[in-house]
């Protein structure tokens, strides 16, 4: 008896790496060789011709003093900070909206929805740019609707470039709003049938049974938009560049600017790893951070 | 009451209607910005619709740069995207299965280590493994931008097990009990049951890869072997071309296959990720 359980567990086994085998060996391939690889560049010289020379804790050293290094944290950091709340109570605010399910709801979703399909591309970067640049769609419309010249590039300034980008992940708060609408499905209507006949406000029934219960789905949207906020690559180096004066310039695309352009693949790996350990840290923060504000399912009923 | 319930219905499709407007408006700027006179278009920016309609765009802007067509480059992008789409649909799909239905030892720990890769942003690892293809020889090649998508994708292996979660077990062990092997199991029972999720999967992975342009960017370095997105970032350099029309012809152009995925299958993608609870 004992013996044939065996070979089923063996056979399960046998079969279980036959199916998920491609993903083993993709992720030891593609995620684990490189990330430790990267590990151990960020402790040497290495310029991609020359072979790498162990350095010790040079990069690290640099890091501390690199002024650009800090500028970028501090973008990246201010990026984060407006983009991922002002992105979630706009897709909350939204999927309140569209609560009820119809065709008009639908069509509307739908129509919300297609910016954050297509946000990512070069396209948009290109109309960004044109929308905020000096003689830009935006300039131009507030001239003919209120009959002044704004002069301003919002691209250019210091003090707005970075607002373009934080209005371009806003504007792309599709998926955070699909998934608050679930999270609002799922609520049992007769929550708020009971707290109505109790005499609750629209608003009391907002912060007492919406808010809590939907905790869960802001959290993992929190998570993800944070992540997500924190390695912003793309848009900034299509639609600023950087510029001006380094003031969009983000982690990852001092860290791309680091290793690609000055061939300094040492310095941008200790740079990846900082911005890993960072990654890693908010998101356990975040995790631990639940039993504080999420209300799972199981600790309502408990809590009754 | 009655009054009531219209001014609130009223209220709230203009509320929509000024969104919708605000959500769409730079996309129909886009638009109809390719159809004005090249000349014009920053100058009657204000305007949505052109005054004088033109084609002009589309001509000049299709016959890209570098000797290449904007042809070739849509050509590029379809193969690129195409291909990363069927490896990273089958091999998901085949992957979510090994988890969702199969308890061998590891199994946990494997589930973990997708579910880190699924919040693992592409950005910390892309030097290094800029730097391990670079080894491998396959940089000016489309490998690096396919190859890595025929081992799952974690978002769609987890939206896969989610998927098959919801599906009775008993489907699988009649069948196992009737004789078929557990490769006949999945093929012929789960994989037809998965079709919605497969189709949602193959519909954001296409539009995904298509619109890639850091992959492009990195591996890329002939003209001839550019994606859409790559040979659009180029094009659209104010060092190269100062054909605004022609620039946002091909940006418009250069969207239309998401925007058609996303207009025929928006059900499937819409509620896709409504039902499975997931980012995107």
């Amino acid at each position: 008896m004992n013996k044939r359980w065996s070979k089923k567990t063996l056979q399960n086994t046998r079969d279980g790496y036959l199916f998920i085998g491609l993903f083993c060996i993709g992720f030891i391939a593609f995620t684990i060789i490189p990330i430790l690889s990267s590990l151990v560049y960020s402790f040497c010289n290495y310029n991609v011709i020359t072979p790498p020379k162990f350095a010790g804790l040079k990069n690290y050293q640099t890091l501390i003093s690199d002024t650009k290094f800090w500028l970028a944290l501090k973008v990246t950091s201010k990026y984060v900070v407006f983009s991922v709340p002002l992105k979630l109570l706009f897709s909350l605010a939204i999927a309140m909206l569209l609560y009820k399910t119809n065709r008009v709801t639908a069509f509307y979703r739908a129509a919300f929805y297609l910016p954050s399909i297509i946000g990512g591309s070069v396209a948009i970067a290109i109309v960004w740019r044109q929308v905020f640049s000096g003689d830009g769609m935006l300039n131009t419309l507030f001239n003919s609707i209120f009959g002044a010249d704004l002069k301003k590039s919002w691209i250019g300034s210091p003090d707005t470039a970075i607002w373009t980008l934080i209005i371009l992940s806003v504007w792309q708060y599709g998926s955070s709003m699909l998934n608050f609408l679930s999270g609002l499905k799922q609520i049992p209507p007769t929550y708020y049938e009971a707290a109505s006949i109790d005499g609750a406000s629209p608003i009391q029934r907002f912060f007492r049974i919406t808010l809590p219960l939907l905790t869960p789905t802001i959290f993992f949207n929190l998570v993800m938009q944070i992540i997500l906020a924190l390695t912003c690559f793309t848009q900034s180096l299509l639609i600023t560049r950087g510029e001006p004066m380094g003031l969009t310039k983000f982690s990852a695309v001092y860290m791309y600017e680091t290793s690609f352009k000055y061939s300094k693949m040492g310095y941008g790996c200790a740079q990846a790893w900082v911005l890993l350990v960072l990654i890693a840290t908010i998101t356990i923060v975040l995790f631990r951070s639940q039993r504080y504000w999420v209300y799972y399912e199981t600790d309502v009923k408990e809590e009754k | 009451m009655t009054q009531q319930k219209r001014a609130r219905k009223a209220l709230f499709h203009f509320t929509c209607v000024c969104v919708a407007v605000i959500m769409l408006y730079p996309l129909l700027w886009m638009l109809f910005s390719s159809f004005k006179v090249s000349s014009t278009v920053m100058r009657e920016a204000d305007k949505l619709l052109p005054t004088q309609w033109t084609v002009q765009n589309f001509i000049n802007g299709w016959k890209g740069f570098a000797g290449h067509s904007f042809g070739t480059f849509f050509r590029n992008s379809l193969l690129v995207a195409g291909l990363s789409t069927i490896g990273a649909v089958f091999s998901s799909v085949l992957i979510a299965y090994g988890f969702a239905r199969i308890k061998f030892r590891g199994s946990d720990f494997w589930f973990a280590c997708m579910m880190v890769t699924l919040m693992l942003p592409f950005q910390v690892i892309m030097v290094p493994q800029f730097l391990l293809f670079t080894k491998l020889g396959w940089t000016g090649t489309y490998l690096p931008l396919i190859v890595p998508f025929f081992c799952g994708q974690a978002f769609f292996i987890y939206m896969d097990v989610q998927f098959m979660r919801s599906i009775p077990k008993e489907l699988d062990e009649a069948a196992m009990i009737d004789g078929c092997s557990r490769f006949g199991v999945f093929w012929h029972i789960m994989l037809p049951l998965c079709v919605p999720v497969i189709c949602t999967s193959a519909i954001f992975s296409f539009i995904w890869r298509w619109e890639d342009f850091l992959g492009p960017f990195l591996y890329l370095n002939k003209p001839e072997l550019y994606t859409a997105s790559l040979a659009l970032k180029l094009f659209s350099d104010p060092s190269s071309s100062s054909d605004f029309g022609a620039m946002f012809a091909m940006a418009t152009l250069s969207v239309v296959p998401a925007c058609i995925l996303f207009v025929s299958f928006q059900k499937y993608l819409v509620e896709g990720i409504a039902t499975t609870g997931l980012k995107g």
